[in-house]
């Protein structure tokens, strides 16, 4: 039996985070992670760090998020921050083809200034083709975050990793939670690799975090799904901002081995017991498709990798952060949904806040894990 | 019909060497309907490369292969006859557990359907990481005998052959007797083929014929003045290209001055295609490499997949043959066509006849095991030629913590670029074990995903075959631009 203040499950980016915050605020952390650190969605994400086109819900953490990215070696030190790979500021854009495109970007700008946010441009062609020169003739202008970039998503994982190591945390891997059970000295938490004891659990359990969730009998949607990303060769660079589709599935970005990652939401086929999902050349089409059209220069590119990561994905498509509405000392961060790596980051920063002082901040009632029945359905007021 | 016309077939067969080829001809000759793809342009594989055409021409080609190269052609003789479809030039990027086959033919790929795969894809030169090994100038033994079979091309500047395993002596011998300029042979491996031929002169009654042929090579080489040595631990010297090689033998350094180096370390199994399936691979604790689980007909743990010849583990060209049939007699059965009962007489003959090519290959096992005591992995030497990742950097890696191959792929990049991971895979297994002093087998192999070959971007947006309705994206995702996942 192991004794600690704080058990964090699960060792994905926002594990580590969350292990580094409590850790720099004098708590003793141990992660559990049941396979290694960055394995699934944390470390084979596509690497976008992107607050275009966000659920409005997700803004405010967002926002605070870029901030937190721009200031990575306050965090982790100048040579961990390095090692993230972040490029910010490239931007990224999301490309418009149709004239319906083209109306969506304006009215998704008067939406974003009505609630007070202008980090979102609507661009024309001529700024498109300033920021993007190989954009083909088709395109027609698109909707641009200037602060935008990208970054190494397994290389940071690794970084808050390490982070959190030097505060004074403990990351087990190849421990699986197979136990959760709340009595009079606190939590136990049983493993495949030991017992331990703790006052506070961390639930970042990512595709699996519902698991921990039915331990104590608070359900939670199950579902999940795998996004697919292929890798050209390595090409000469040619592009600096992250582009994604509008009405079309794109995704991509250069990075700076030169490679070209292609996503775009792109659909695997995931096996959750098998921990583990594949790629299917039949839907990678489309977003082959995409890219032929929308940039020439990567007609001559040879796909060279494809993978696809796990990923709980929630039904309103926007995370659960907050406590457990069953048991108390237990804490969720997870169902990001797809697009959890640019909140990186602040999640654990703002969970360390909500566990020692009560209260963060940046409001966060969207993603209260009460906005699911018991049987983990979404609530109809909830919408 | 062409591939990309092609939508389904009963059995593909993916590669057209002496495994494929046994199987595609029984397999029609059963009824079953057969495609074999292949990325020649004839039939043959490696072993049989281009042997309908050398064996036309009767120059000096054949005579100097010799006559198990020209045993290949009754193989293709019977394939061609067999009724079986074949698909030249066509280079196979994807086997899905589903049975679909990626191909990619004529700049164009599209997916066949098959309701079972027979992969026959063969073997691969193993890599051998020495200091050096990644300047021009330093190629495959193999690489030289493809050259002779596909082009009837031999080196013309002075050529050092170096390392282990009959293939070595086989294509000195062959280069030699087509006068290639040959300065030296230096083999690698433990003892001499002579003594250990004397030690297990009991089991292999029956296979004097094969160990004459191998001594005679040897013979044949002192013949002609060759210089002949033994040694380990090999070096390459040069800076924009091979100067150099180096070598320990008999308590003393060797160095030969050379332009071009050959060299060679066995073959391993070509499993690309079953490590992206997913299907259960055991470490060979006497070949050093992972082969792919399986039952007496070749069946994979996915259950459309089987494999047969050197692809299931090192057995040479003639238990090929038998493979292939023993893999054909169970499609048969699968698909129909035959009984169980008539599958297991069939089987009976081919059974017994790897059961004796068996004995041999446990002896050339023994004989040329690499001896990796005698190539260590300096921290200088590159693992990854594609990325250019050292040995050094990996041993950092591991020791700050990182257990698993695909976390240090994933970090370092090694085994992520153009090859997929071919040349490094054994490799950084082999490092990751030493250092954490570990048992290899548990060390697990790069997790791989289609495409097993690079696939042109032009091709994957136009492929021809796909399902339209296979569901790209989340319906959440649609409507709303900003709920994308």
């Amino acid at each position: 039996m192991t004794r600690t203040d704080v058990i964090v499950i699960g060792g994905g980016l926002h594990g580590c985070c969350t292990a580094l915050h409590l850790a720099r605020r004098g708590l003793r952390p141990i992660v559990l992670e049941k396979n290694t650190v960055g394995r699934h969605a944390s470390g084979v994400n596509a690497g976008g760090v992107r607050q275009l086109m966000r659920h409005t819900a997700e803004i405010p953490l967002s926002m605070a998020a870029m901030a937190a990215w721009e200031t990575l070696a306050e965090t982790l030190g100048p040579e961990l921050a390095a090692n993230c790979g972040f490029v910010g500021g490239v931007g990224q854009i999301g490309i418009a083809q149709s004239a319906q495109e083209m109306d969506w970007c304006h009215e998704r700008v008067a939406e974003m200034h009505a609630l007070g946010y202008d980090f979102e441009e609507v661009i024309d062609q001529e700024e498109l083709r300033r920021l993007v020169p190989s954009v083909a003739d088709i395109c027609r202008g698109g909707l641009v975050s200037r602060r935008d970039g990208h970054a190494n998503p397994f290389r940071t994982t690794q970084s808050f990793r390490r982070r959190a190591e030097q505060l004074g945390a403990r990351i087990l891997e190849r421990t699986r939670v197979i136990g959760l059970e709340q009595g009079d000295g606190g939590w136990t938490v049983t493993t495949d690799n030991g017992v331990f004891r703790a006052d506070i659990v961390v639930n970042c359990g990512g595709a699996w975090a519902w698991q921990a969730g039915a331990m104590v009998g608070e359900g939670f949607p199950k579902s999940h799904f795998a996004s697919t990303l292929m890798v050209t060769s390595r090409m000469p660079h040619f592009i600096d901002p992250v582009v994604i589709g509008i009405d079309r599935v794109l995704s991509f970005k250069q990075t700076e081995a030169g490679t070209v990652v292609i996503g775009g939401g792109i659909l695997g086929d995931p096996d959750l017991d098998e921990e583990t999902a594949e790629t299917v050349a039949d839907r990678m089409m489309e977003s082959a498709e995409t890219v032929y059209e929308f940039f020439p220069i990567l007609r001559k590119a040879t796909i060279v990798r494809t993978w696809a990561g796990l990923e709980a994905l929630m039904p309103d498509i926007i995370p659960v952060i907050g406590p457990s509405r069953v048991a108390r000392g237990l804490w969720h961060a997870f169902g990001f949904s797809g697009h959890g790596f640019q909140l990186g980051p602040i999640v654990g920063s703002v969970l360390a806040d909500l566990i020692l002082d009560g209260e963060s901040p940046i409001p966060l009632d969207a993603f209260s894990p009460s906005r699911f029945t018991a049987e983990g359905k979404l609530k109809p007021q909830a919408h | 019909m062409t591939g990309t016309e092609r939508e389904n077939c009963e059995l593909a067969i993916i590669g057209g060497g002496p495994a494929g080829l046994a199987a595609a001809t029984l397999a029609a000759r059963l009824g079953v309907e057969t495609v074999l793809f292949d990325e020649q342009p004839a039939p043959g594989g490696q072993v049989y490369r281009n042997i309908e055409a050398n064996s036309r021409e009767t120059g000096l080609l054949t005579p100097i292969l010799g006559a198990d190269y020209a045993r290949g052609l009754d193989l293709v003789r019977a394939f061609r006859a067999s009724g079986a479809g074949f698909e030249p030039m066509s280079a196979v990027w994807q086997v899905a557990a589903n049975g679909k086959v990626g191909i990619s033919r004529d700049e164009r790929a599209c997916l066949v359907r098959a309701r079972r795969v027979i992969l026959a894809t063969g073997a691969m030169e193993r890599p051998v990481p020495v200091p050096g090994w990644t300047l021009p100038g330093v190629i495959g033994v193999g690489a030289i005998q493809t050259l002779m079979k596909a082009s009837g091309i031999i080196p013309d500047r002075p050529v050092v052959l170096a390392g282990s395993g009959p293939l070595l002596y086989l294509v000195a011998f062959q280069l030699a007797k087509a006068g290639a300029p040959l300065q030296a042979v230096v083999d690698t491996s433990g003892g001499s083929l002579a003594s250990a031929a004397r030690q297990a002169l009991p089991i292999l009654a029956g296979f004097a014929g094969d160990l004459l042929k191998g001594l005679s090579w040897i013979a044949a080489l002192k013949a002609r003045g060759i210089a002949l040595y033994r040694g380990g631990y090999l070096s390459i010297e040069g800076v924009s290209r091979v100067e150099a090689v180096s070598f320990r033998s008999g308590g003393r350094r060797i160095r030969i001055a050379t332009a071009l180096l050959a060299l060679h370390e066995g073959v391993i199994p070509n499993n690309q295609i079953t490590t992206s399936l997913r299907c259960q691979h055991a470490w060979d604790r006497t070949q050093l490499a992972w082969r792919p689980e399986t039952d007496a007909f070749g069946a994979t743990t996915s259950p459309l997949v089987a494999v047969a010849g050197d692809g299931a583990g090192i057995a040479g060209a003639r238990a090929a043959v038998h493979r292939g049939r023993l893999a054909a007699l169970d499609a048969a059965f699968r698909l129909g066509r035959i009984s169980r009962n008539e599958r297991d007489d069939r089987a009976r003959a081919d059974r017994q006849a790897l059961l004796r090519e068996a004995r041999f290959r446990s002896f050339l096992d023994r004989i040329y095991r690499p001896s990796e005591a005698m190539r260590r992995l300096d921290d200088e030497t590159i693992v990854c030629r594609c990325e250019e990742v050292t040995a050094g950097e990996l041993r950092q890696l591991i020791g700050e913590g990182f257990s698993d191959v695909n976390q240090l792929k994933s970090f370092s990049r090694c085994g992520m670029g153009q090859c997929q991971g071919r040349m490094c895979a054994g490799t950084i297994g082999r490092l990751l074990a030493d250092e954490t002093k570990a048992d290899i087998a548990d060390m697990g192999q790069y997790r791989l995903r289609i495409p097993v070959k690079p696939l042109p971007l032009a091709e994957l947006a136009a492929l021809g075959n796909a399902d339209r309705n296979s569901g790209p994206v989340l319906e959440v995702a649609d409507g709303d631009p900003s709920q994308r996942i």
